[in-house]
């Protein structure tokens, strides 16, 4: 098998065995990033040359017995707006085109320590709104499985570079399905940890009460290994949870007998595609053989999730994305003659198209005499879910959903319409509402041939029950046995 | 609830964005339609529930109060599109 085709812990395996060096993966990815890029344009900023270096110098402190930790050389993704100190962290958007953090997010730092290897900042959706990619500045990612198809959004860059075999594994956004919508889209695994088990110090806020970082990955072993290192506590996120640090990898058991699923029938209603909706069950019919004990029952949330969700979400944006001035770190207008002119010539030609749509829906929702109707309403819709979720759980280990109601759109089929491409994230919002974890795995292709993923959302910080679950189906299941990318162009 | 170009106009303001003329037509669209859709919040059987703010517990974090050198001043001011003496630099305010 090529290199880059290998899962980590394959390629862990081999380094362990000497079958393969850090320089040769290195080198493998290198020469993917070079063949591939062109055609998936997954990357804002690639690091090959510097990632080269970087192997070279880490074998040399491995030789001297200066690094020991298993991981040390395994090549990784990260999106862009995530803080990489000395490195461009753009958001996709003309406002950080040219910032430079001067400091690293949390989860650059726990990365660091592991020693694993940049090999650049993927593209997504500008400031992480959209769920197609489609909203860079820069450039719109295609979906490996069909270049004429959206990655889905907003951590398209990152799905796809795992997809296209560019990375081994990638770190994502989630605030309302940004991980696991473009990991079901392009067939990989995508983990939106609870929130608060992940540091956000040095994620550049969308909304700061539903954003968590979590793993894009080629299988559900990696997912458990990338959330081993970037999961915990952390003091300069106030919203951190201080709980005990867990082996998320000794969850995968492999054994689900006697678990608990519920599967919501209102999940599989209306717009909910055919073929993504019998896939899903028939995936839940093979728990049922290994087993689980599944039961159907009602969970009537996604439409409030997802009204909720774009009031809270856009009022928080509108708050967060304040701090982009002219001032400090950002783009400045060259037209800008006052300081108030430098406020607002700065931002209206910064910001993309979405970006102020959503500014503006958050502004509106926030102000005088609509406060009540919308954001305190949508607050307590928020109570609600939480509730509705609750209820669930007093019955069920997990829940199964899709986790989007279609497989990978064409690039433009929605781009025109805003309230279309936002019933995109119908499956995915609610969990963020909640504050719970989810994972996405693929468990089938539709008659295109395009991945379908399932959603499996758990309890508020038990990640093992869902990653034990999705480990458990995915030996079933053997999606990357039978399935691969194949950069084809349907349209 | 119905969106008018005067509160389009009023909430571009607040939030530091002038509009084009395109911009306006199509965000006064594009507002209605997600409202209309926001609505069934409006109308969501929630009277007798409190507001969710976070998606966990609602606690103060504290931390001592200490200024704390930040090494990479260089890096921080890199970014800025207009500098003197190490300072941001901005048009004159103060006539």
């Amino acid at each position: 098998m090529n290199t880059t085709e290998l899962t980590v812990h394959e390629l862990v395996e081999k380094l362990e065995n000497n079958e393969l060096t850090i320089k040769d993966i290195t080198k493998a990815y290198v020469d993917r990033i070079a063949e591939k890029e062109p055609e998936v344009e997954a990357f804002a900023t690639t690091l090959t040359s510097e990632a080269v270096e970087q192997a070279k110098s880490i074998q040399t402190k491995i030789d001297n017995g200066e690094i020991t930790n298993k991981l040390a050389g395994i090549p990784i993704g990260i999106k862009d707006n995530i803080c990489t100190k000395g490195i461009k962290t753009t958001c996709s958007s003309k406002m950080l085109e040219n910032f430079v953090s001067p400091y690293d997010a949390t989860v650059m730092e726990k990365i660091n320590e592991e020693n694993l290897i940049n090999l650049g900042k993927l593209n997504m959706d500008e400031f992480a709104m959209g769920s197609s990619t489609e909203n860079s500045a820069f450039k719109t990612t295609k979906n490996p499985w069909d270049l004429s198809k959206v990655p889905g959004g907003s951590s398209g860059g990152s799905a796809a570079a795992v997809a296209a075999n560019m990375v081994p594994w990638a770190l994502g956004s989630d605030t309302g399905g940004s991980i696991r919508q473009p990991a079901s889209l392009c067939g990989v695994v995508g983990l939106k940890p609870t929130y608060g088990l992940v540091s956000r110090y040095g994620l550049v806020a969308f909304a700061s009460s539903l954003d968590q970082i979590g793993p894009i990955t080629k299988d559900v072993t990696d997912s458990a290994m990338l959330l081993n290192i970037i999961a915990g506590h952390d003091e300069k996120d106030t919203t951190s949870a201080n709980i005990s640090k867990k082996d998320y990898v000794k969850a995968l058991m492999g054994n689900v007998k006697g678990l608990k699923i519920g599967v919501p029938k209102e999940f599989f209603g209306e717009g909910i595609n055919e073929e993504v909706k019998k896939s899903i069950l028939e995936t839940v019919e093979k728990y049922k053989e290994l087993g689980a004990e599944v039961e159907e029952f009602s969970l009537d949330i996604a439409k409030y999730s997802l009204a909720a969700y774009y009031i809270i979400a856009c009022a928080e944006a509108s708050s967060n994305l304040g701090r982009f001035d002219g001032i400090r770190y950002t783009y400045r207008s060259p037209n800008a003659k006052t300081l108030e002119e430098i406020f607002k010539k700065s931002r209206s030609e910064g910001f993309g198209a979405e970006v102020k749509r959503r500014i503006i829906l958050g502004t509106y929702v926030l102000s005088a005499g609509y406060y009540d109707a919308y954001y305190k309403k949508a607050q307590k819709v928020r109570t609600m879910v939480m509730d509705e979720f609750n209820k669930g759980f007093e019955k069920y280990d997990l829940i199964i959903t899709p986790t989007s109601p279609v497989t990978a759109f064409g690039i433009g089929e929605k781009s025109n319409n805003p309230l279309e491409m936002y019933l995109a994230d119908i499956c995915t919002v609610s969990i963020n509402v909640a504050g719970l974890p989810a994972i996405s795995i693929p468990c089938g292709v539709d008659s295109k041939g395009l991945p379908i993923g399932m959603q499996i959302i758990g309890k508020k910080f038990n990640e093992e029950t869902i990653l034990n679950a999705a480990y458990s189906i995915e030996k079933e299941i053997k999606f990357r046995e039978k399935y691969k990318p194949e950069f084809i162009r349907e349209s | 609830m119905k969106v008018s170009k005067e509160e389009l106009l009023h909430i571009a303001d607040l939030a530091d964005l002038n509009l084009d003329d395109s911009e306006i037509d199509n965000y006064l669209d594009n507002l209605q339609d997600i409202l209309d859709f926001a609505d069934i919040v409006c109308n969501a059987p929630v009277e007798d529930l409190d507001i969710t703010i976070g998606a966990n517990e609602a606690k103060n974090v504290f931390r001592k109060d200490e200024v704390k050198e930040f090494d990479n001043i260089e890096g921080l001011l890199q970014n800025a599109p207009s500098l003197e003496l190490n300072m941001f630099k901005i048009p004159k305010v103060v006539q």
